[in-house]
């Protein structure tokens, strides 16, 4: 089927800038969406996949690898030519196991012929890609751990049932959950790159538009998709765009001051905040193909690449995303 | 209000049922709550009506789901066997979930992503049979966010409901939603709480369903109200803002419920026809719920109420070597990849030929082994009655937030039921949620009367109930002990206090642990005593602040575990 275009998901302007940049940047470390069902987070993640071109990797290499993968772990990916495919989209289910994530012993070769192979899991299916964890709070704590770990890492190591294996696993990770169904550890979170708030929109006539899109889609997927390759193709053209430019971006000692003073002003804990600050607004000004980094690309990603890390004060009842625009009005004015 | 006519239960869950068969690949299924004869009659429609039915027993693995290797026949076959999952072959037929409201998170899960991704034609219609009977039992919320019906089938009064007869004319001739229907449908939505879009996408077409059922080519006020009646209305979360005495808020067109004419709603705003509908088929409780103000349970998670986080219990760890005695079960994949790697020399050391079966030893065995990390509940019962003056309910509440900010590193959850004036209520089910529990707290009230002992039942009462989820609970009672009502409500001194008194022993029959907390100013032997009754840890703490009560709690409880 064909995919919902990421250019026709109504409003969501802030889960939707959060996807482009981490596909922009993916070492900035994955997109944590907190909000209610219904609200077109697995549609975004899954239009995104859907958007950006397809990869070359070689044929046959059960991870997807790239060439230059493949001089890093030549014991594991084939040798074959480079074929073209899609952007893996991983859908990690809540009742996954141990195994399926990681990859595990090939029990049908094992069966077979009595040989030790792996067969890869999960991750290694997201290499390149994304992978999408709905309810990610629901999740069992150790395979969450497990998670952070390789995307952090962007590496598999495993090492059990007699096998030692290492795969490359680059990917973003993309969470979403409901914090009134239970919070996520905050050192969880804090490995998160950026995070987003969604509300199901509240004008009656986005709404109205969103049946309507839904509806097209339905009845003619092809059609609708069609309709929406051009503005499609116009992301397209800025992610890649942006891929370019990121390289070569700067970010001047003004901005970084910036970065470091509005972190220190909403008290969010650790480096990481402010490191995460500095390259969302890096991607996020190559996204926009700004020539350099200015402060404006710098508030813009604030309250994603904020919300997360701020220190929870049990007492004090306002919202993480208030105290950073305090924060930034305060600071910047 | 007095307009909309009466809703029969039964004929709506059959007309869902019927529209449910009209577009089965967009419709997702039905939820049919509450068990006997009227939803076997529904069943037993649906049957008549649609051949490939398949009962999902809630205990399905992952390998009979998704399909995978056949162990026991690749083992006899000497090559490998695959089976096909359930959800492989599921598409064109119509799963029927036994006993949804126990369903895993993970079967779930499961269900609700290969629901999204399955392409149209290929679907599987989902049946929801919820047995539920508390309110906070219900199917997984995922699962209930895609299916377009709910229906409540436990009020049924008499079996004599039609099915009604197939399409007058194919779905495909209806003409999709005009844009004042579309915004009708919205606003209705919004005015009845329901904040995702799913259901939203599902009564445009259930409208569309109800319109082709009816022959007309051009959907019509009837069939959204219908729709908005069947879909819209099970997810209420607030009342609609119609004129009704027992709705507080002042509403923008008073005066027009004299002269409306319920069969002609032409002149009036579509959208107040439709929610006119949908108001007449929200559920009785929900209604006295939502005008007392009190539980905002149903506001979160689109309809469902929240369930229970896991159903593990403990975390499993894997398998380890050892015999399946002693309650350990097999791990059989385990065991089996345990012994795959030796077989070659194995059947060379027996001489046997490469074609014998498998040669197990006991070495290769392995047992399951989960991590009996259960979790605990701590139920706060606090007297917020007038005598336990407002500053303690403050620390009281404090205390709750702490131990609440906590709880994720101890995954463990909170629980508070409050009691004042006559009786006693859950104002916040276990959870582990900060951003919930601040606003039960937030709305709690306080003064009135002491009605101890119908706290103290309300608070074993959910003890039981975590314990049957395979929790521990651990009750912290917050009172001054000066109980002076009754358990029936009356007021007596005496006789609260024996209430009290008897409600404290139950709690010790049933083996609860308990900390009891004597929040007055100046303590007396009441509430030693009941601590005693209740085999509880007794803990006088006159001056407390938040901070130390749950210093306190926590000090308590630990010492206990130990």
């Amino acid at each position: 089927m064909a995919r919902f275009p990421f250019s026709a998901i109504v409003a969501q302007d802030e889960m939707k800038q959060a996807l482009l940049v981490s596909a922009i940047d993916p070492a900035i470390g994955g997109v944590m969406v907190f909000g209610d069902r219904g609200t077109g987070k697995s549609t975004a993640a899954r239009a995104l996949a859907g958007l950006l071109p397809p990869i070359s990797a070689i044929k046959d290499c059960p991870y997807g690898c790239s060439k230059d993968d493949q001089a890093r772990y030549p014991e594991v990916c084939g040798s074959g030519p480079l074929r073209k495919r899609a952007v893996p989209f991983v859908d990690l289910p809540l009742g996954a196991t141990e195994d399926r994530v990681l990859g595990a012993l090939d029990l049908e070769r094992a069966l077979r012929s009595g040989e030790k192979a792996f067969e890869p899991g999960l991750l290694a299916k997201a290499h390149r890609g994304f992978l999408y964890i709905d309810e990610i709070n629901l999740l069992e704590d150790h395979l969450v751990d497990l998670l952070l770990d390789v995307a952090a890492s962007g590496e598999n190591v495993v090492e059990r049932e007699g096998l030692s294996v290492r795969h490359p696993a680059r990917f973003v990770l993309i969470g979403s959950g409901n914090p009134e169904e239970g919070e996520l550890r905050p050192q969880l979170l804090d490995r998160f790159g950026l995070s987003v708030e969604v509300r199901t929109p509240a004008d009656v006539a986005d709404r109205v538009e969103i049946m309507r899109r839904c509806a097209a889609q339905e009845r003619d997927p092809q059609g609708f998709a069609d309709e929406w390759a051009e503005e499609d193709a116009k992301i397209l053209h800025k992610v890649a765009r942006g891929r370019k430019k990121i390289a070569t971006m700067k970010v001047s000692e003004a901005v970084l001051a910036d970065c470091a003073e509005l972190c220190i002003a909403v008290g969010a804990d650790g480096l990481r905040g402010e490191l995460t600050l500095m390259r969302g607004a890096k991607a996020l000004a190559a996204l926009n193909g700004a020539r350099a980094v200015r402060r404006e690309h710098v508030i813009a990603i604030a309250p994603s690449a904020l919300r997360h890390r701020l220190r929870r004060d049990v007492l004090d009842e306002t919202g993480s995303t208030a105290r950073i625009e305090r924060a930034i009005d305060e600071l910047f004015g | 209000m007095t307009a909309a006519p009466p809703v029969d239960p039964l004929a709506d869950a059959l007309l869902a049922l019927r529209l449910f068969l009209i577009a089965p690949d967009k419709l997702g299924g039905l939820c049919l709550r509450g068990g006997g004869p009227a939803r076997d009659l529904v069943i037993e429609r649906l049957h008549e009506q649609h051949g490939q039915l398949r009962r999902l027993p809630p205990h399905v693995d992952d390998e009979r789901l998704l399909g995978g290797v056949d162990i026991a026949a690749s083992l006899a076959a000497g090559s490998t066997v695959r089976q096909r999952g359930i959800l492989e072959k599921a598409g064109g037929t119509i799963l029927i979930a036994a006993m949804a409201e126990r369903m895993t998170e993970a079967l779930a899960g499961r269900l609700a992503q290969q629901l999204d991704i399955a392409e149209t034609g290929n679907r599987f219609g989902l049946v929801l049979l919820d047995d539920g009977i508390a309110e906070d039992e219900a199917p997984p919320a995922p699962l209930l966010e895609r299916v377009a019906f709910i229906c409540d089938l436990t009020r049924v009064a008499a079996l004599d409901a039609p099915m009604p007869d197939a399409s007058a004319i194919p779905i495909d001739a209806v003409a999709p939603l005009e844009d004042d229907a579309l915004e009708g449908l919205a606003a209705t939505a919004a005015a009845l709480g329901v904040g995702s879009i799913r259901p939203l996408i599902f009564a445009a077409e259930a409208a569309r369903a109800h319109a082709s059922l009816q022959g007309r080519e051009q959907p019509s006020t009837a069939d959204l109200q219908a729709s908005a009646r069947l879909v819209l209305a099970p997810r209420a979360t607030q009342l609609p803002p119609l004129e009704d005495e027992e709705t507080p808020e002042p509403d923008r067109e008073t005066g027009s419920d004299g002269e409306r004419d319920q069969s002609d709603p032409g002149d009036r705003p579509l959208e107040d026809v439709m929610l006119e509908a949908a108001a007449a088929a929200i559920p009785p409780d929900l209604l006295a719920q939502l005008s007392s103000g009190k539980s905002k349970r149903r506001a979160h998670g689109s309809g469902g109420g929240r369930r229970r986080k896991s159903t593990v219990r403990g975390k499993p760890l894997g398998a380890r070597p050892g015999m399946p005695r002693g309650g350990a079960r097999l791990a059989l994949i385990d065991s089996l990849r345990a012994a795959v790697p030796w077989q070659p020399l194995r059947r060379r050391e027996a001489g046997l030929s490469e074609r014998a079966r498998l040669i197990l030893h006991k070495q290769d065995l392995r047992v399951r082994r989960f991590e009996e990390r259960a979790a605990k509940v701590t139920i706060f019962c606090v007297d917020a009655s007038g005598s336990a003056a407002a500053a303690r309910l403050a620390e009281a509440k404090g205390a709750v937030e702490l131990m609440l900010a906590q709880a994720y590193t101890t995954r463990s959850e909170v629980a508070l039921v409050a009691f004042r004036g006559t009786g006693a209520e859950l104002l916040l089910p276990p959870t582990r949620s900060l951003t919930r529990a601040r606003r039960a707290l937030a709305e709690l009230p306080g003064g009135g009367g002491t009605p101890l002992a119908a706290g103290l039942q309300a608070a074993r009462e959910v003890a039981e109930a975590v314990e049957l989820r395979g929790r521990t609970p651990s009750l912290v009672i917050l009172t001054d002990g000066r109980a002076n009502i009754a358990g029936d409500g009356s007021a007596s001194r005496s006789r609260a206090a024996e209430d009290a008194h008897a409600a404290a022993k139950a709690i010790a029959v049933r083996g609860i642990e308990a900390l009891v907390v004597d929040i007055s100013p100046r303590s007396t032997p009441d509430t030693a005593r009941l601590a005693q009754a209740m085999q509880a840890r007794f803990l006088a703490l006159p001056l407390a602040d938040a901070r130390r009560l749950h210093a306190a709690v926590g000090a308590s409880t630990q010492a206990r575990a130990a």
